[in-house]
């Protein structure tokens, strides 16, 4: 801690931006000089003995599958668990079974369902809003799909926070734990699905059970961390006093934390949800039945409308899942403040109406074909499919000569001058100016993890690739931010922007970026640009929603005071909204950094070769297995150096 | 409020009654003869790799097993890696195209034991460097790789920096390109678009606007019915000269086209088995079904199900002696 507050002190006379001008200064110099000098390259066929051995464990694994007690009694079992769970909730939405030519509950009983459980949860306007969007998906020509989708998403999200409240509420009342719970759940987000898909068919086989494992190891970090968060953020005094009241820790828990973390909590159940909606697509690599299908299906033959179709539906989904379970958090919130009677009333009157009405339609959609089956002939997804090809086409054929010039010029400017010097400095050169500006930015300990994490990047073998990705990354990243600024800036001052761009957000955050890709593959060619766009489209939104946030939440009066003394929009957005929304700013550059990396293996697909393209290859070639774990791992070690530095800059420059 | 509610409750009772009155047909009314015959086929599943050619021999193999011999029949989307780990684990019966993968074949077959070859499919796989057919119009001697240089500043483009770009993709195919253009002293780059779909794409889009484009790329493929690309000639291919992967300087071999099977499966030497091991059609029955799939838009199984209807002697040349 001294040592942080003395390097504080130090560096502070030449002002941090100054040191920080200088170290780069110091190292253009010396890459001008050293260029390609021990750069630690790795062509793409090539293996180091490290991924030859992890290949070797793979393959040990794999061999030994049969006879290892580990597998027969351990995975095995969990396998049958998952297996049957997720077969029984396709029985009831999705899949005939019981001998029945269709599932148990057809359509009509599934809408009225959804539309109950909306309305106890939420309330009458997203109980409309539910029925509305699932009726909508039988239009779309895709309600088994959907069905499939849903009950896949419904296990791993039941299943993820089984485990997950638990886990999050230890997190929540131990330190220790949570410092050891935190690094593993870092892991878990940003090490790239693919490189963990094949492997996890071979300890849980082909089937829904390693559909929903892969869903889940990606989708319940966030219910674990916001649960801890939540438990964390009781106040202590209300603690305090419900022990000095006598209360046993059991009691303080269920009485007081938990239901004082309530909000929080459901806000990781909404996170859990979109991340297990998220993974629907790439699931599908490993037969999960659904939407996902119908996405990879499309694409073969680039059918962008059908890819669209089928995208739009999990779109749809994700909306009234997250209106739903947003409305479940607000009224937690409502139900502890307001306790009028008469209100009570109505909703008990509307609970037992309702609980009958649905009752009446989940026995007439067993009973009869109509209720059961989504009827063809008001199908309008062909349509929107047949109105996306033609748009896509016409926006391929006029727009591709300007957006590859806006590619050129930016791949130019910004991408090559960046990459070659990341990937054309000697390594110990691009290691010490990288420690030396953590010094400057975030003290000590910040330069000791850079140090350790960049150790880590020369171990796996694949030191230039993570360079060439790091240089995307960060282009990335401020074309992000800059949308998020001047985006959220304008969502955060008016409330109109916001209910217009918002939907749009949440759209091109759960859209499947496969969908999206073919255009852009269109329109910029197979390129790291390409990539970086599809990088954007998805960080964007989430930078965006966080800067608009943090303007809201400068108070009015303050706002006001610099309009009534005479300060232009321009001068009050610059001089008081921004800098009193710092705090948000540095979350969202933050959370847009995570959100690009784990675009990578995305970006690998459409030409951003290096770490994402290993990864991909590592996963459709077996000799190149262990390359595509050393280079996931890559990707992690930059996830966890990114975001360690932002955050101990952040921490330190708000302290000053 | 209370009576409010019973009031709602009565009427939505008689709404329901009212519904269930004009009724309709009930569920399992239309004798669902989803059962059928099941024969002694038994259960027989089919990995489905994510190309269309794949998916034409899956659906055809599919129709028949399940029409013919009365086989239940699962297919399964699935990448071939783990396709062939399935073998072991029985949970794959049957991959129907597979190009190569001497890796796989060496771990599978050689070292678990787990999987069997159960021969060819009679379609003949070429990979190799492809140019849009406008392009070796205008410029008849790019076709020929002695002439590429001449070339390259064509191909130059933001990711090739002053090289021409060779643009690679499908990383599912092991490809020689990067020793290629070491060795063959070719002035271009490769460059990793990392999945078929941005190669079929940069090569539709190429025809269509006139853009030069050399990359990798190979038949049969339902591309190259609509847009008919045209084969660079590489150093031929002479067995052995792939030998050393860092030497190579010649073409890639011709591919035939195998089916493997699970061990398990062909011991058991079912019906289902029989007509695997039977199977064998042409580049042009391929890329006929692949074009009912991808052009005509299809679904796979309705495409099956035409070209086996019309084609009714090849299918009974397939079928296990006693089931024709």
């Amino acid at each position: 801690m001294a040592a942080v507050a003395v390097s504080g002190v130090d560096v502070r006379r030449p002002s941090r931006g100054v040191v920080v001008a200088l170290v780069v200064a110091l190292w253009l110099v010396l890459w001008a000089l050293l260029k390609g000098l021990h750069t630690l390259a790795l062509g793409p066929a090539q293996l180091t003995p490290l991924h030859q051995s992890l290949n070797d464990l793979n393959d040990a694994v794999g061999a030994g599958r049969n006879s290892n007690p580990l597998f027969l009694y351990f995975f095995n079992e969990i396998r049958l668990v998952i297996d049957e769970f997720v077969v029984f909730l396709q029985s009831l939405i999705s899949q005939p079974a019981f001998g029945r030519p269709l599932p148990l509950i057809g359509w009509l009983g599934v809408v009225a369902l959804v539309a109950f459980v909306s309305y106890a949860a939420g309330g009458f306007r997203v109980a409309l809003l539910a029925a509305a969007g699932f009726t909508f998906l039988g239009f779309q020509g895709l309600w088994q799909e959907s069905m499939d989708t849903l009950a896949l998403t419904l296990a791993a999200v039941v299943i993820a926070l089984l485990f997950g409240i638990p886990i999050g509420v230890w997190a929540g009342l131990s330190d220790r734990f949570n410092k050891v719970i935190t690094p593993v759940l870092d892991f878990m987000q940003t090490m790239p699905t693919f490189v963990y898909l094949a492997p996890l068919t071979l300890f849980f086989l082909i089937g829904p059970a390693s559909a929903t494992i892969a869903t889940l190891i990606y989708a319940a970090p966030p219910a674990i961390r916001l649960t801890a968060y939540g438990i964390r953020n009781v106040p202590g005094d209300t603690v305090e006093a419900s022990e000095s009241l006598g209360a046993t820790r059991g009691q303080t828990l269920t009485k007081v934390l938990l239901p004082t973390a309530k909000r929080t909590i459901i806000l990781g159940v909404n996170q859990t949800m979109m991340a297990a909606l998220s993974m629907v697509t790439i699931a599908a690599l490993i037969d999960a039945p659904g939407l996902g299908k119908t996405v990879i299906k499309a694409l073969q033959t680039l059918d962008v409308g059908t890819a669209f179709n089928a995208g739009l539906a999990i779109v749809v989904l994700a909306i009234v899942l997250d209106r739903v379970t947003t409305a479940a958090g607000t009224r937690v919130e409502r139900a502890r403040l307001n306790r009028n009677p008469l209100a009570a009333k109505v909703r008990t009157g509307g609970l037992v109406g309702g609980g009958v009405l649905t009752a009446v339609a989940i026995w007439l959609s067993y009973t009869y074909v109509w209720a059961a089956e989504f009827p063809v002939d008001v199908e309008i997804g062909s349509s929107i499919a047949k109105g996306v090809a033609t748009a896509t086409d016409w926006v391929q054929t006029n727009l591709s000569g300007i957006t590859n010039g806006l590619k050129d010029f930016v791949t130019l400017v910004l991408v090559d001058p960046l990459q070659s010097v990341l990937t054309g400095s000697p390594w110990w050169l691009v290691s010490a100016a990288v420690v030396a500006i953590s010094v400057v930015l975030g003290g000590i300990r910040a330069a000791i993890a850079s140090a350790v994490c960049l150790g880590l990047l020369v171990a796996t073998g694949l030191w230039q690739d993570a360079m060439a990705t790091l240089a995307s990354t960060l282009v990335a990243t401020a074309a992000t931010m800059v949308l998020g600024v001047v985006i959220g800036v304008w969502m955060g001052r008016s409330f109109h922007a916001d209910r217009i761009i918002r939907p749009v957000l949440d759209a091109a955050q759960t859209m499947p970026a496969f969908v999206y890709l073919v255009p852009f593959l269109a329109l910029f060619a197979a390129s790291r640009f390409t990539a970086i766009v599809a990088a954007v489209v998805f960080a964007a939104p989430v930078a965006i929603k966080i800067v608009a946030d943090g303007i809201r939440a400068v108070s009015p009066t303050t706002v006001e005071a610099a309009t009534a003394s005479g300060s232009s929009t321009w001068q009050t957005i610059t001089k008081v909204q921004l800098p009193m929304a710092r705090q948000a700013l540095v979350l969202a550059t933050n959370q847009g950094l995570v959100y690009v990396l784990s675009m990578v293996v995305v970006g690998g697909l459409v030409g951003a070769g290096a770490l994402g393209y290993d990864v991909v290859a590592g996963f459709s070639q077996g000799q190149l297995y262990g390359k595509g774990l050393a280079a996931g791992l890559a990707i992690v070690v930059l996830g966890v150096l990114l975001d360690r530095l932002t955050r101990a800059a952040a921490a330190r420059s708000g302290r000053v | 409020m209370v009576r409010y509610g019973k009031t709602g409750v009565g009427v939505v009772l008689a709404c329901a009654l009212a519904l269930a009155g004009c009724g309709g047909a009930k569920v399992g009314d239309t004798g669902s003869a989803q059962s059928g015959s099941t024969g002694d086929c038994g259960t027989f599943t089919i990995a489905v790799n994510p190309w269309v050619g794949y998916e034409a021999n899956a659906a055809v193999l599919a129709e028949v097993a399940e029409k013919k011999l009365g086989c239940k029949v699962t297919k399964k989307d699935l990448k071939e890696e783990v396709a062939w780990q399935g073998f072991g684990t029985g949970e794959v019966d049957a991959v129907v195209e597979n190009w190569g993968h001497d890796d796989l074949k060496k771990k599978y077959i050689d070292e678990q034991k787990t999987a069997v070859s159960a021969g060819s499919t009679g379609v003949a796989g070429q990979i190799g460097w492809y140019v849009p057919p406008w392009l070796a119009k205008e410029h008849p001697d790019i076709t020929d790789w002695n002439n590429l240089n001449k070339y390259a500043d064509l191909f130059k483009t933001s990711e090739s920096g002053d090289k021409g770009q060779l643009l690679d993709g499908d990383p599912s195919f092991v490809t020689n390109d990067e020793a290629l253009v070491k060795n063959l002293n070719l002035n271009f780059k490769v460059v990793y678009g990392g999945s078929e779909t941005a190669l079929i794409q940069a090569f539709k889009q190429a025809e269509e606007k006139k853009t030069p484009l050399i990359g990798y790329f190979y038949s049969p493929q339902w591309l190259l019915s609509q847009v008919k690309l045209v084969k660079v000639k590489l150093p031929a291919y002479a067995a052995g000269c792939d030998a050393v992967a860092e030497a190579i300087a010649c073409d890639y071999p011709d591919y035939d086209l195998d089916k493997i099977v699970s061990k398990k499966f062909a011991d058991a030497n079912g019906p289902a088995f029989q007509l695997v091991k039977n199977f064998k059609w042409t580049n042009d029955d391929q890329n006929l079904v692949a074009k009912y799939i991808a052009e005509d838009k299809m679904s796979a199984d309705a495409a099956a199900k035409k070209w086996v209807d019309a084609n009714a002697d090849k299918v009974n040349a397939w079928l296990p002696a006693g089931t024709k």
